[in-house]
């Protein structure tokens, strides 16, 4: 049946050639593809000084670089990979490219501020990356002060001034997306006919036109000390370091729900379109997303057990910590109530949604480990929370996205990747992640803490599996590099619907034209309907 | 715990790691109970339910109210054990008995300072007797740090500008590590060291190879001469500055109308920024010491100004806000009238 299929002569990829119909393009999908590309180096530049962290950690004494310079490589590791990959990342490129086909729309709301968006996080990023290659910043992504303020004499402020310029980016993002859900819905298509994909993009949106402006404050605050001598967080002239905490917790708590949330809306569309299935709880799903995000809010205090606040402070926010397990739980039983009696098969996308489970369900129940506060005390600052924290962001938010990317590929550039090379790759990723952060539970309840260039004899073993895992997890990453650009020229041409999904974004041509639809759809099913996809199918063969 | 001769495990050596360790267990278990509850599911259907032909689609099931309720009522009520255990583990840790051993401990880039009562003073090496309990009250001359005993399962940031304090009681001789968990620069992995934890007839024995220089008190009474506080503070009362005798855990009226609790806090606050706060009745004479006296002699004129007040109990000087379940001690201990 495929190969009787042929690329569709006008769509959005040959609709204008040369180097000026990308630059200046409006065109939601055009953008998402410069996305891709952008935030596919910054994720193996921050990957490389990742590779730098696990070669210097192969041994106990600090041998393979100085402390200096290991400070600026995981300062740089996660400052790219948090700022410049993982919160952009799904937005960004599946959310920009999806949300208008999957609401029926031709494009965002405001294209050109779409635009603006991507220029604003590229300024954003080459300012920081300047300021990275002219001699880095060595505080860690966190910028604690008084450290940040007065201690450290690298570009702290380059560096924090690119991730100010580049949150505008995340803000006007948000804000597109809000818009263009509400009032960009093709006929029919009710809030509760909306894909998940989208809820969790509207939940997503919502953090980061609320949260993102705090960063922004915040770091100015920082600049205006470090510059002009004010006194905000240095205790000599008056400030208060704990306050920095307070104010960048705020963001960068929820930031954490900017990264993780569109995964699971991932999750969602995956696990349905493998077990050709409607989502169990569709409003259970679509609501926990939201609710994840309103309690993002105001747990952020639960990464200052030990920084000094009050006992009865800890417990509140000990208390409100477990709340945000709850819709994320409910997400997780949700998805394997799906399968129940499903029609399941392994494609590489599934493949990447039961990694996902795995390690989100890790990650996830790892931190009530952390949100106990008598267990929080002696884990607080370890590799325990390392561990953690990695289990949802690469484990969760990059799976997802590996997923996505995978499911969505045929879509986005019409052709198929190798099923058999994808799938090779899919498993060296969830068995190289494993490797990797598993150990780092270990070795963190042992006490190993963060940020260490040099550690204990006794932890050494747990270290090298470590560091082995990784190099089976990056080989992991690059294969798809390979394959997927493979596909573009020499991969099978892949339909409008290759997998049977029931997205309205299927409904369309493959890749779809520039308008998305020939004509303005007009939704009477509710979200998930598989019968109606079979039929499809079977007329088409 | 080792396997292999590879530690796995961190050694019990204080009160509160079996504490831990048992919650520890319980979070473990529970957490690897829906774990692998969820695992064994999805990999069932994933069998069970496995697509047999083209075209085949899945059973229609929208969904079931009372299962939705079930997984998040029975989540929730787990989660609240958690939280109630958790909150109580750590109650504990943050109360230290009135009875416990004083150390100070300054966190420096990069260096564990420790002083004891007694005198002696030791860098990135820590000795203390078993079986009694000990608060160390923690400061920084710079920037963050974090003081983390692995093997007693507590930790306290150092923050500069402020005092915090935590307290263990360890139990088994032996040396344990000594890490900083808080970034604190270039060689934040070399702020390391070891606590040696004595039989209490060995540690007496230590204290007696001791110092010169007297006791933390006497050194501190020294220093009270030397920057010349004694000229002013007079112990009568008719000095340019307030008496300092038995004024510890007192209530003292304010110029301005306020008052404020004599804790290690305020006295802290009023040596290093004197014009904070102004005794009813006193002149704003005084210099500020901030930047001119170091973190160890603060913490040695401070334990000479409270042995000052002989009668005062060691409850009234609830030394840090973490402790006293006040953010901050100098501004918690204000009270407006």
């Amino acid at each position: 049946m495929l190969d009787q299929l042929k690329m569709p002569a006008r769509n959005y990829l040959n609709n204008g050639h040369g180097l000026a119909s990308w630059l200046l393009t409006k065109d939601h999908k055009r953008i998402a593809i410069m996305y891709l590309i952008s935030i596919s180096v910054m994720f193996f530049l921050g990957g490389l000084f990742a590779v730098g962290i696990r070669l210097e950690l192969a041994t106990p004494a600090g041998d393979f670089v100085q402390a200096g310079t290991y400070n600026k490589f995981f300062t740089a590791h996660g400052v790219i990979m948090v700022f410049f990959f993982l919160i952009p990342s799904i937005p960004a490129v599946l959310g920009n490219f999806l949300i208008p086909p999957m609401i029926g729309a031709k494009d965002l709301a405001f294209p050109r501020i779409n635009l603006i968006s991507l220029y604003i996080y590229w300024i954003g990023g080459v300012f920081t990356l300047y300021a990275m290659l002219s001699g880095g910043v060595d505080t860690g992504w966190t910028f604690y002060t008084p450290y940040s303020a007065t201690g450290s004499n690298s570009n702290v402020v380059p560096v924090a001034l690119g991730i100010f310029i580049a949150g505008f980016s995340s803000i006007l993002t948000g804000l597109n997306f809000i818009v263009t859900i509400h009032r960009m819905r093709a006929p029919g298509m009710t809030w509760f006919r909306l894909p998940l994909f989208v809820w969790a993009h509207y939940a997503t949106s919502l953090v980061q036109v609320l949260g993102t402006p705090v960063i922004a404050i915040t770091i100015v605050m920082l600049a205006v000390e470090r510059g002009l001598g004010f006194g905000i967080f240095d205790p000599s002239r008056g400030g208060d370091p704990v306050l920095f905490q307070h104010l960048f917790w705020f963001y960068s708590h929820p930031a954490v729900y900017i990264m993780i949330l569109p995964a699971l809306g991932v999750q969602s569309e995956l696990i349905s379109t493998f077990s050709r299935k409607t989502i169990f709880g569709y409003s259970f799903v679509a609501f926990s997303s939201v609710a994840i995000a309103v309690f993002g809010f105001i747990v952020w205090a639960h990464h200052m057990f030990v920084s000094g606040i009050s006992t009865y402070a800890a417990m509140v926010f000990s208390f409100l910590s477990f709340s945000v397990a709850i819709p994320s739980a409910l997400k997780v039983f949700n998805w394997a109530a799906t399968l129940y009696k499903g029609a399941i098969s392994f494609e590489t996308p599934m493949l990447y949604a039961y990694g996902f489970m795995g390690l989100f369900t890790i990650g996830g129940l790892t931190g009530l480990f952390l949100a106990t506060l008598g267990m929080d005390i002696h884990l607080h600052d370890t590799y325990f929370v390392v561990a953690h924290f990695h289990y949802i962001m690469v484990g969760g938010a990059i799976m997802g996205y590996l997923g996505g990317l995978h499911f969505w590929w045929p879509k986005i550039t019409g052709r198929m990747y190798s099923e058999f090379f994808s799938r090779i790759a899919a498993i060296l990723v969830f068995v190289g992640f494993n490797l990797t952060f598993f150990p780092q539970f270990v070795v963190g309840y042992l006490g190993m803490p963060r940020r260490y260039h040099s550690y204990p004899d006794e932890m050494q073993v747990l270290n090298v599996l470590s560091s082995a895992g990784a190099s089976v997890l990056g080989l992991g990453y690059l294969l798809p590099a390979i394959y997927l650009v493979w596909s573009l020229k020499k991969g099978e041409v892949a339909g409008p619907n290759p997998w049977g999904a029931s997205g309205l974004e299927w409904q369309t041509q493959s890749p779809p034209l520039t308008e998305n639809f020939v004509e303005v759809p007009i939704v009477d099913r509710e979200p998930y309907e598989y019968e109606h996809v079979a039929a499809k199918e079977k007329h088409l063969v | 715990m080792k396997i292999f001769g590879i530690p796995i495990f961190p050694e019990q050596a204080s009160t509160f790691a079996a504490d831990v360790d048992a919650l520890y267990f319980f979070v473990l278990a529970t957490c690897a109970f829906f774990a692998i509850g969820v695992a064994v599911a999805v990999i069932y259907f994933g069998i069970r339910y496995h697509k047999k032909h083209d075209g085949e689609i899945g059973a229609r099931i929208e969904g079931s109210l009372p299962l939705e309720l079930l997984w998040s009522v029975i989540p929730t009520i787990i989660a609240m054990v958690m939280f109630g255990w958790g909150a109580s583990v750590f109650y504990h840790l943050r109360r230290p008995p009135a009875e416990a051993m004083h150390i100070y401990a300054v966190g420096k880039q990069w260096m564990w300072k420790f002083q004891h009562l007694e005198g002696q003073r030791e860098i990135n090496e820590l000795h203390i007797p078993a079986g009694r309990p000990i608060k160390v009250t923690i400061s920084s001359e710079d920037v963050l740090h974090s003081l983390f005993f692995p093997a007693f399962r507590t930790k306290m940031d150092a923050i500069p500008g402020r005092y915090t304090e935590l307290w263990f009681e360890a139990q088994t001789p032996g040396e344990y590590h000594i890490f900083c968990t808080e970034y604190c620069g270039t060689n934040h992995s070399g702020m390391i060291g070891t606590v040696k934890v004595l039989e209490p007839a060995q540690y007496q024995a230590w204290l007696q190879g001791g110092s010169m220089e007297g006791t933390l008190a006497q050194r501190g009474a020294k220093l009270f001469n030397d920057l010349a506080c004694s000229t002013c503070h007079l112990d009568t009362g008719q000095g340019r500055g307030p008496s300092l005798k038995d004024i510890l855990g007192k209530t003292v009226d304010l110029q301005d109308g306020s008052s404020a609790i004599v804790d290690e806090g305020y006295l802290r606050e009023s040596i290093l920024n004197s014009q904070a706060k102004i005794v009813k009745g006193f002149q704003p004479l005084m210099p500020t010491f901030q930047g001119l006296i170091s973190e160890e002699n603060l913490v040695a004129l401070i334990e000479h100004l409270k042995s000052l007040s002989p009668n005062a109990t060691t409850a009234a000087a609830p030394a840090t806000g973490a402790a006293a379940a006040t953010p901050q001690p100098a501004a918690a201990a204000v009270e407006k009238k």
